[in-house]
């Protein structure tokens, strides 16, 4: 059978796969939302999901989510309390896996969401939100990005959620989910772990400003399953998330 | 309010937003405020971009769904219609720096931003020894603000608000505040809030002002009020690319209108009935009897 999907559903699929049953997990804006929802329907049904708005789930949002503040993220909740609250669950290391995502990424997996002169002229991005604090604090933290080069950079130009460093209390990149492949970064480097049907290692190397670790027979990542894609499509029913065509056979 | 004030708002992140009260603010042509708040979605532009912002303390400044805030870029980068000073944080350190002017405190200390660049040289954040003698950790100066501006389910003439769902930074802020401006969807007779005090976020007394301004967060949500108008935020999200655009949004959806009524209105009644949630899921009653 040939499976159509996007690329957007296999990085929420991948996101997803990340999440070991019983975890606790740090679920950020975007991609995120749905791969807690995906992962608590399928492989994790005992996560628990902390949103930092207050909330915090042990089930999948009821219908579509904008936002963790929508009301479909809200009903049905264990609990709903403050900021300060869950983040506290974090600082105390009660946290198992964190998302974030990022505009720039450099081999260490920092990552920059504040401001940038890459193009030449300043630019301002929206800021750190509370993916500094994940960065910091999570066990470990999965970074979902867009793999172009321009992203991709030796030095970014500000350090707005820290990867690894000397000294660091716990945690760290341990994944990188892109457009183009899934990436280990645990090591202090990053290290192609399977790159997405039909895209190959000289497209992820051109797309990639610093030198990376491809084996030439990497293998290509699993594509979504008929119920991985049934659970996407009914969260996301107009692929407001997950739109845009990659079609695979 | 007034001029100059630090105003802390959009403190329950992306829900409740008193976007009545910004929109307010805007059209008494208020200036050199500093915003305090964790995420803002597009209130914090849309007050930057009409020009009342002087300051901004704040983890995050856009659109949720959209991503850039662009009037937060042209005065950012391009100091239009005027200079901002941007002090950058993380939630977690806008929620610290909150949480300590709410305890009456100095500072709190914590383990979040080391290794980053939003702790380096910042006005507010500095390296501290634990006195115990564990490892050293990273101090948050705390932030008052003059007023905090909420959006709640209910509350009573006395300002006793309830509010449920996410809670933000709402009470830290609340408790941090000099003022407090309560919005409501309805003004209750007290016995509703006082039949469930657990419910009760900020207690009467740090009330200064309360307003029944139903409708008065849209289009962000209201849990068991409104669900979330999406498409303002998409439309305002392309408009505000330009100057031009947003002058003209802000023409059409601010200063042309009195009040938030006039909002509604604008927006149609069959929209704002699609939003507004007729379901009922109650809560099961809490026993208070002595």
């Amino acid at each position: 059978m040939i499976a159509t999907y996007t690329r957007r559903e296999l990085m929420v699929v991948a996101a997803a796969r990340e999440i070991r049953d019983g975890e606790v997990v740090f679920v950020g804006m975007r991609l995120p939302l749905l791969g807690f929802g995906l992962a608590k329907a399928t492989h994790a049904p005992n996560a628990v999901g902390l949103f930092e708005n207050g909330v915090i789930r042990d089930r999948p949002a009821e219908a579509f989510i904008y936002t963790m503040g929508d009301p479909p993220n809200i009903a049905g909740a264990v609990a709903c309390l403050g900021l300060n609250d869950v983040m506290s669950l974090l600082q105390q290391g009660r946290v198992d896996v964190g998302f974030i995502g990022g505009a720039e990424i450099d081999p260490l997996g920092n990552l920059n969401t504040t401001r940038t002169s890459a193009s030449g002229s300043l630019v301002r991005l929206p800021g750190s939100g509370g993916g500094g604090d994940i960065a910091s604090l999570a066990g470990r933290t999965v970074l979902i990005m867009e793999h172009e080069p321009r992203r991709f950079r030796e030095h970014v130009d500000y350090i707005t959620s820290p990867g690894h460093f000397p000294g660091r209390r716990r945690g760290g990149p341990a994944t990188l989910i892109t457009t183009l492949g899934v990436f280990d970064l645990s090591g202090g480097g990053v290290r192609a772990v399977t790159l997405h049907p039909g895209v190959t290692p000289e497209q992820v190397r051109q797309a990639t400003g610093f030198p990376l670790a491809i084996d030439e027979t990497i293998s290509a990542t699993a594509p979504p399953s008929t119920d991985e894609l049934a659970y996407i499509r009914k969260a996301d029913p107009e692929g407001f998330w997950t739109g845009d065509t990659m079609k695979a056979g | 309010m007034h001029d100059g004030d630090a105003i802390a708002l959009g403190l329950a992140l992306e829900s409740g937003i008193p976007f009545a009260a910004v929109h307010e603010i805007i059209r008494q042509q208020r200036r050199d405020l500093t915003l305090i708040g964790p995420i803002s979605d597009m209130a914090f532009d849309q007050l930057i971009a009409a020009g009342t912002v002087a300051k901004v303390v704040a983890a995050w400044v856009g659109n949720v769904a959209g991503g850039s805030g662009y009037g937060f870029r042209r005065a950012y980068e391009q100091g239009v219609p005027r200079r901002i000073v941007m002090e950058d944080h993380s939630n977690f350190t806008v929620g610290l720096a909150l949480k300590a002017a709410a305890m009456g405190l100095p500072y709190l200390p914590t383990f979040t931003g080391i290794g980053g660049d939003i702790v380096r040289g910042h006005p507010r954040i500095r390296p501290v020894d634990d006195p115990f003698g564990g490892p050293s950790l990273l101090a948050v100066a705390a932030v008052k603000p003059d007023v905090a501006i909420i959006h709640v389910q209910r509350a009573d003439v006395q300002g006793n608000a309830h509010l449920w769902g996410n809670l933000g930074l709402t009470v830290e802020a609340v408790y941090a505040a000099r003022r407090t401006i309560v919005s409501c969807e309805e003004i209750v007779p007290e016995e509703v809030i006082r039949s469930d005090p657990n419910r009760t976020v900020i207690p009467g007394f740090l009330t200064t002002t309360v307003v029944e301004e139903p409708g008065g967060a849209l289009p962000s949500s209201v849990q068991g009020y409104w669900r979330r108008d999406f498409e303002p935020f998409l439309r305002y999200h392309q408009v505000s690319r330009t100057l031009d655009g947003f002058q003209a949004w802000l023409r059409e959806w601010v200063l042309d209108l009195p009040d938030r009524q006039a909002y509604l209105r604008q927006m149609g009644p069959a929209a704002a009935e699609k939003l507004r949630v007729h379901d009922r899921r109650l809560a099961a009653a809490a026993n208070f009897a002595p």
